[in-house]
């Protein structure tokens, strides 16, 4: 019977499951087939070629935010790069925020004070439950029709608030301030050594050394030292009112600080639940423990408490760096230059070639989510348990 | 009696010890609850002033009707800062129905009460006559089309006319009930043990994963006229659609491979030992369990799809805030802009917070059912 080859075929489950793999793959290539012979008709139906030679023509568009210098008469290319610099600008230093006040919200959450967690507790449940772009609008009309140049609001003598934007003085490094920058590298690479050593002599003397005061002390006093050695080689462009408009000094654009706002004020609510979790994931013999070892509040948390919550904390911490790096492309809601608003969009209606740019932005999109992911896991591996030996 | 005794029967009922426990434990404990009492009055006063003690309804301080922005309170008299919620009410049949025709709207209306009812079904497992809600439940996509859209005895009503809330239930329980057939099988698929099988199912989900809904929503209002043939051109709604399902599939198919993962190995052998084939295992033993273990992540997928559906008015649709913005570009209105947004932001809180609310308490009665 079981050898009858017909019968084999069907209930055979390793030559059954190679023919439904063929008839899927076959059914997909047709699928491609056609899709792109339709697709091949339609374009040349409505005169657009493909090909990515337009990267290297000109825009022909301004952008009003931009890190590099970009003119209407630069490339497409160069286009993309304003727009992935600008994503990757407000990617970053909303993480930077959004972690900070996370972590902040989740211990507040946690307080064994009833009305200040319940503050926490209305903060994270109303900014969960409203659409990110809703928020991020509320935001840039907010800060859109804050007072005129002319009425600024003044605070903390050379900042001002208006409705182009936040003014404030800018650095202009005079020479010899790389000697400063150095100074503070060399600091950096040198109490990493130091660290590793006094926690070596830790381990064979028992003498504990506050390791982080002293290491914070160097960080921070040789470049200061440094600075005044070289003579103070910095100062300051304060801004001035001109006529209409600023002059000097930089400034923090309405669109720029309404994503940076709505994207962090969001994403910290959804972080401070998972640290939140992540320290209620810790058991409560843990810190019974190291109570009835004698061990200092302060110690509890920093050498029992937090390195057993961060292998909680960090993997859905990470997909809540994703979201926000994703949601940074609603920028095109507020006129904010991000990837998908100048490149994916204006670019787009300009030469119409939609099937290379959104590839070339969904490609984009995919390596700025592999790269987190990747640093990420990374930086789990090392929070993570270490064998049981 | 003297004043320590009352304060120490005060402190001694059951009111005074949980004050004393929860705010009053310590001075750091004191000083961060009137630091809190302090805050909360100054926002709690600002806003209620702001948004009720202060607003103009109706009518404004004159008690004259408000017909347009140069009525409110605000705009006649400097001194006043109230919230002028005349717009919502005056443009409150688009916030719900677009630009649905108005003899017509008993449909949606119609539709949106069998909404819920469809629902119970599914969101309640111990009603009486379950059976019968959840064969309307299945019903009740035919019902909605028929009725929102038009076909015989009724006059059809193109989806450029939808608006407003439709809009955004639209797109969410659709997308969310189109997913949900499709993220099983990619899940599914995803577990397969045939290499190709799960490898496409994990490209497609990572890929999707991957990119911002925005570029879904491009690409689809953009590129799908291009990829179909002459003469099908979907509706700027239909692909929005298309965008929305395939990127709630994916998510929803890894809060599904989450459930999957977690019925034991043994199920599975048990099942096939029993002389099950891998589709009767599946659909008797395997999904009925995961499925009841992902319910929770599903919702909470859900309810990022729901608020994620107000993306569309980037690409030209309606939905609750694309009407609020369109009501603010309007000269007789312009400048409510936060009574707007406050308003939007009302009814995406209602429907996300009920939401839940409700995968909360499954995720509790699970652990309870666990436990028997």
């Amino acid at each position: 019977m079981t050898s009858n080859p017909l019968r084999k075929l069907l209930f055979d489950e390793k030559i059954r499951s190679i023919w439904i793999q063929a008839l899927i793959v076959g059914l997909f290539a047709f699928l491609v087939y056609t899709v792109s012979q339709t697709t091949a008709y339609n374009l040349e139906k409505r005169g657009i070629g493909t090909g990515f030679e337009f990267l290297q023509m000109s825009a022909g568009y301004d952008i009003s935010f931009s890190l590099i210098d970009f003119t209407s008469k630069d490339t497409h290319l160069r286009a993309y790069f304003v727009g992935v610099l600008n994503t990757l600008l407000v990617s970053v230093t909303g993480i930077f925020l959004a972690t900070i006040l996370g972590f902040l919200v989740g211990v507040i959450r946690l307080s064994s004070n009833w009305l200040f967690r319940n503050i926490a507790y209305v903060y994270v449940e109303f900014t969960r439950n409203v659409p990110v772009l809703l928020q991020i609008i509320l935001w840039y009309s907010i800060l859109i029709h804050l007072p005129k140049v002319k009425q600024a609001v003044q605070f903390l003598e050379y900042f001002y608030l208006t409705n182009r934007g936040l003014y404030s003085p800018s650095p202009i490094f005079l020479e010899g301030f790389r000697f400063v920058a150095w100074s503070f590298v060399i600091a950096i690479i040198f109490t990493s050594f130091l660290k590793k050593y006094l926690k070596k002599k830790q381990n064979i003397t028992g003498n504990q050394y506050p390791i982080f005061y002293i290491n914070s002390a160097i960080i921070i006093f040789t470049p200061i030292l440094i600075f005044y050695i070289m003579g103070m080689p910095m100062e300051f462009s304060h801004p001035v009112i001109k006529g209409f408009n600023f002059q000097g000094g930089m400034v923090l654009r309405p669109e720029f600080m309404g994503m940076l706002l709505g994207l962090s004020i969001y994403t910290a609510a959804f972080i401070s639940e998972t640290v939140r979790s992540g320290i209620m994931a810790v058991s409560k013999g843990q810190r019974e423990a190291s109570q009835a070892l004698g061990l200092k509040s302060n110690f509890i948390m920093r050498l029992i408490i937090i390195p057993q919550a961060l292998r909680v904390i960090i993997p859905p911490l990470t997909s809540q760096y994703l979201n926000l790096t994703k949601n940074s492309s609603l920028g095109i809601a507020i006129g904010y230059s991000d990837l998908v608003h100048g490149f994916g969009g204006i670019s787009l209606n300009q030469t119409g070639k939609a099937i290379e740019i959104m590839l070339i932005v969904m490609v984009t999109y995919l390596i700025m989510s592999l790269t987190i992911s990747l640093l990420m896991n990374i930086y789990n591996r090392t929070v993570q348990f270490k064998g049981n030996a | 009696m003297t004043t320590a005794a009352i304060n120490n029967s005060f402190l001694r009922s059951k009111a005074g010890i949980w004050l004393r426990k929860n705010l009053f434990s310590n001075w750091v404990n004191t000083f961060i609850t009137l630091l809190s009492l302090y805050f909360i009055w100054e926002v709690g006063s600002f806003f209620l002033n702001w948004a009720i003690f202060d607003a103009d309804f109706l009518v404004n301080f004159r008690g004259e009707e408000i017909l347009d922005r140069t009525y409110c309170s605000k705009n006649i008299e400097p001194g006043l800062h109230g919230a002028c919620w005349a717009i919502i009410d005056a443009r409150f049949y688009q916030f719900m129905y677009g630009f649905y025709p108005a003899e017509e709207v008993w449909r949606v209306n119609l539709t949106f009460f069998l909404l819920p009812i469809s629902l119970v079904g599914i969101f309640f497992d111990k009603i009486p006559y379950r059976k019968f809600f959840i064969y309307f439940t299945f019903l009740f996509p035919f019902i909605a089309y028929y009725l929102l859209y038009g076909g015989p005895t009724l006059s059809q009503v193109g989806t450029n006319k939808w608006g407003g809330l439709l809009v955004t239930l639209f797109l969410g329980v659709t997308g969310i009930g189109l997913a949900f057939p499709l993220s099983i099988l990619l899940a599914l698929g995803r577990r397969s043990q045939m290499p190709i099988i799960s490898s496409m199912c994990v490209i497609f989900i990572e890929f999707i994963r991957g990119v911002p809904l925005i570029t879904l929503l491009f690409t689809a209002n953009v590129m799908l006229p291009l990829f179909l043939p002459d003469g099908i051109s979907p509706d700027n709604l239909l692909r929005a659609l298309v965008a929305v399902t395939l990127f709630q599939s994916a998510y929803m198919a890894e809060a599904i491979r989450g459930g999957l993962q977690a019925i034991p190995r043994g199920q599975v052998e048990a099942a096939r030992a029993m002389g099950l084939s891998y589709w009767q295992s599946t659909r008797k033993i395997i999904l009925p369990q995961a499925l009841r273990i992902s319910i929770p992540p599903i919702v909470n997928t859900s309810i990022g799809l729901f608020k994620d559906t107000s993306l569309v008015l980037i690409i030209g649709l309606f939905d609750l805030l694309g009407i609020g913005r369109a009501a603010l570009a309007d000269m007789s209105w312009i400048k409510l802009y936060y009574e707007v947004y406050v308003f939007v932001s009302l009814v995406f809180f209602i429907f996300c917070f009920a939401m839940s609310r409700y995968s909360l308490y499954l995720e509790k009665k699970l652990k309870t059912d666990n436990s028997k």
